[in-house]
């Protein structure tokens, strides 16, 4: 039944489940780990939290109360906001660069981002305290798109390959000084090593605020141009011909998406594939409609990034890296993609 | 006489290579238009001028007695539509959904398509006879199918102007006459204007109303085809031997060509 793929029934639905499901994959989540606890005492300490009325916490352990809300909800809930970033980043350089194998780091925001931390660490600047290393990547990632904007227009025109081309170049530039910041780092490297796989380990409140301010700010716009981005589907002289400020938008969208990534990068670490395989698996099912993808893609890639650093926190015996974790299952994934692409029809 | 399209020394260049040089024309409304000319003699940018996706370096275009300038993009779109050469569609959209983009510069930013949007949507589908794939998707559609269907869109915009970029490129002859019979029939019911780039010299006979001939991003001349169609322009232009006669079977004008 093809019609019925977008239509707005199923669409509704699949929004539902997907919300239920966050706020259900927030409190199982919230429960597991070394020590277990039951939803409904989750839900009982988060309520005391709320409204401020300790009878809630009646009959509790006291520590509980301290595990939920200082050590696992803020870490959490960055991996349920980085996860929305990253798959509403994806679905908008998707859209952007017309080509359904993009992601938020294809401009080379992530090499940008891995320069500035890995900077800051060798450094060892720390004149912000904890803040300093995601300062460092978000002024690396900044930097990097600057760059990479400039290289790519000419006459006020961007082309989806000029940029794609001019991220690679920046990108390759990037790792090579990265890889330099690693030799020269001696003991050090580790810590850059394990800043860069990715980790939500240790968050704090203010950096859940932090970044839940930017991926907002980032979806409202990015909803407010949904329909243009439909419209751009079509190639710039057509789009242009429908009343789409092409050039604009697409400039607005391309750092928008840019800052999103960067935002994430830099609370979490570069954490790679949930920009990628977010926005497709959501396309088979509601459909290329931005307006809807953005929507579903935003609460997906919560599920999903929040499933990846549950199993590395609570499941598996050792913590992996989440970026580590993320890559291993959606590196065969990009393969089956990428094949399925070269194999199909209709794509010219 | 400001009705329709004026052009006054319109100039643009990519760059430093020029592709249309000082162009003044007068285009009233209510004809179909044939752009002829060598591949690469600006007719695309001539009409990328029209429709503002280029504004000119020197020179003025206006519509309606004013400058394009002043018109935004979208009420620019409530009047003239393109069909652009190039129509790949990257993600699998439906037929039914990339025709009602044509209603895009109608609907408000968070609106959805009402009954009226629906209805126009459906007509040029008909129209251009392809409502029983409605529900298909673009990408799977070959190419002359996908051709049609962004034609389809075009008519849906329903604007008093229709540009078409050598629209029939990869149609076959059916569809290639029946995309011009629609624009005919869009031309005197409802008192449109066509401007067309074409590359079959007999379908622009046959069709168009007034031929605009281009070479080297300037025009060559201009006319009712009856006084412009003839073997000295043909050679000038395009630098073929042709004799152009009256056809009793076709009823038109027709170009043969010294092979």
């Amino acid at each position: 039944m093809r019609a019925k793929r977008g239509s707005e029934r199923s669409f509704i639905l699949i929004s539902i489940v997907l919300l239920l499901a966050v706020i259900g994959a927030v409190v199982a989540s919230t429960g597991m780990g070394y020590i277990k606890i039951q939803p409904l005492e989750v839900l009982q300490i988060i309520m005391a939290r709320l409204s401020g009325d300790a009878s809630f916490l009646s009959g509790l352990d006291p520590v509980w109360s301290v595990v939920v809300m200082d050590v696992r909800l803020p870490r959490i809930l960055t991996a349920v906001v980085v996860g929305a970033g990253l798959a509403v980043s994806g679905t908008l350089f998707q859209g952007i660069l017309l080509n359904p194998l993009a992601d938020p780091y294809t401009l080379g925001i992530s090499a940008g981002a891995a320069f500035g931390a890995a900077l800051a660490l060798l450094a060892n600047i720390a004149i912000l305290g904890p803040y300093s290393v995601p300062l460092f990547a978000f002024i690396g990632a900044v930097a990097t798109l600057i760059v990479v904007l400039h290289l790519s227009s000419f006459d006020g025109q961007m082309s989806a390959n000029t940029l794609i081309l001019s991220g690679v170049i920046v990108g390759a530039i990037l790792s090579a000084g990265l890889s330099f910041i690693k030799y020269m780092a001696d003991e050090q490297v580790a810590v850059i090593i394990f800043w860069l796989m990715g980790s939500f380990a240790s968050k704090t409140w203010p950096e859940v605020w932090l970044v839940l301010w930017c991926v907002l700010a980032g979806v409202v716009v990015a909803i407010f141009y949904g329909r243009d981005l439909n419209i751009m589907s079509l190639g710039q002289r057509s789009s242009d011909s429908l009343g789409v400020d092409t050039a604009r938008v697409r400039k607005i969208l391309l750092v928008t998406a840019s800052l999103l990534a960067a935002a994430c990068v830099s609370v979490s670490g570069i954490i790679g594939f949930i920009g990628l395989i977010v926005p497709h698996l959501m396309r088979s099912l509601v459909g290329p409609d931005n307006r809807k993808l953005l929507l579903v893609s935003m609460l997906a890639g919560a599920i999903l990034l929040l499933a990846a650093d549950t199993l590395s926190r609570a499941v598996l015996p050792a913590e992996v890296p989440v970026g580590v974790l993320t890559a291993l299952i959606g590196g065969p994934f990009f393969c089956y993609i990428f094949r399925k692409r070269q194999m199909g029809i209709g794509h010219d | 006489m400001t009705d329709g399209f004026t052009l006054t020394n319109a100039t643009f260049a990519y760059d430093t290579k020029p592709a249309v040089r000082s162009v003044s024309l007068q285009l009233p409304p209510g004809k179909l238009y044939g752009l002829v000319g060598p591949n690469g003699c600006g007719k695309s940018t001539l009409l990328d001028l029209l429709i503002a996706n280029r504004k000119p370096q020197a020179g003025e275009v206006e519509y309606q007695g004013r400058s394009l300038n002043d018109f935004s993009r979208r009420d620019l779109a409530r009047e003239v539509a393109l069909v652009p050469q190039d129509f790949g569609i990257n993600f699998a959209f439906t037929v039914m959904e990339v025709v009602l983009m044509g209603r895009h510069p109608y609907i408000p930013r968070f609106g959805m398509p009402q009954s009226d949007d629906m209805l126009k949507a459906h007509k040029a589908m008909a129209e251009i006879g392809i409502s029983e794939m409605q529900d298909r998707l673009v990408p799977e559609l070959s190419g002359g199918e996908k051709q049609r269907v962004v034609v389809a869109r075009s008519l849906a915009q329903d604007t008093p102007v229709l540009l078409l970029d050598e629209a029939t490129s990869n149609l076959d002859i059916q569809h290639t006459l029946e995309i011009f019979k629609v624009s005919r029939r869009r031309v005197e019911e409802e008192g449109k204007t066509v401007i067309a780039v074409v590359h079959n010299l007999n379908l622009a006979a046959a069709y168009c109303d007034e031929l605009i001939f281009m070479k080297e991003g300037a025009i060559h001349c201009a006319g009712p085809k009856e006084e412009v169609l003839n073997a000295e322009n043909i050679r000038a232009v395009f630098g073929v031997e042709s004799r152009v006669q009256f056809d009793d079977f076709c009823g038109a004008w027709q170009v043969s060509f010294r092979y």
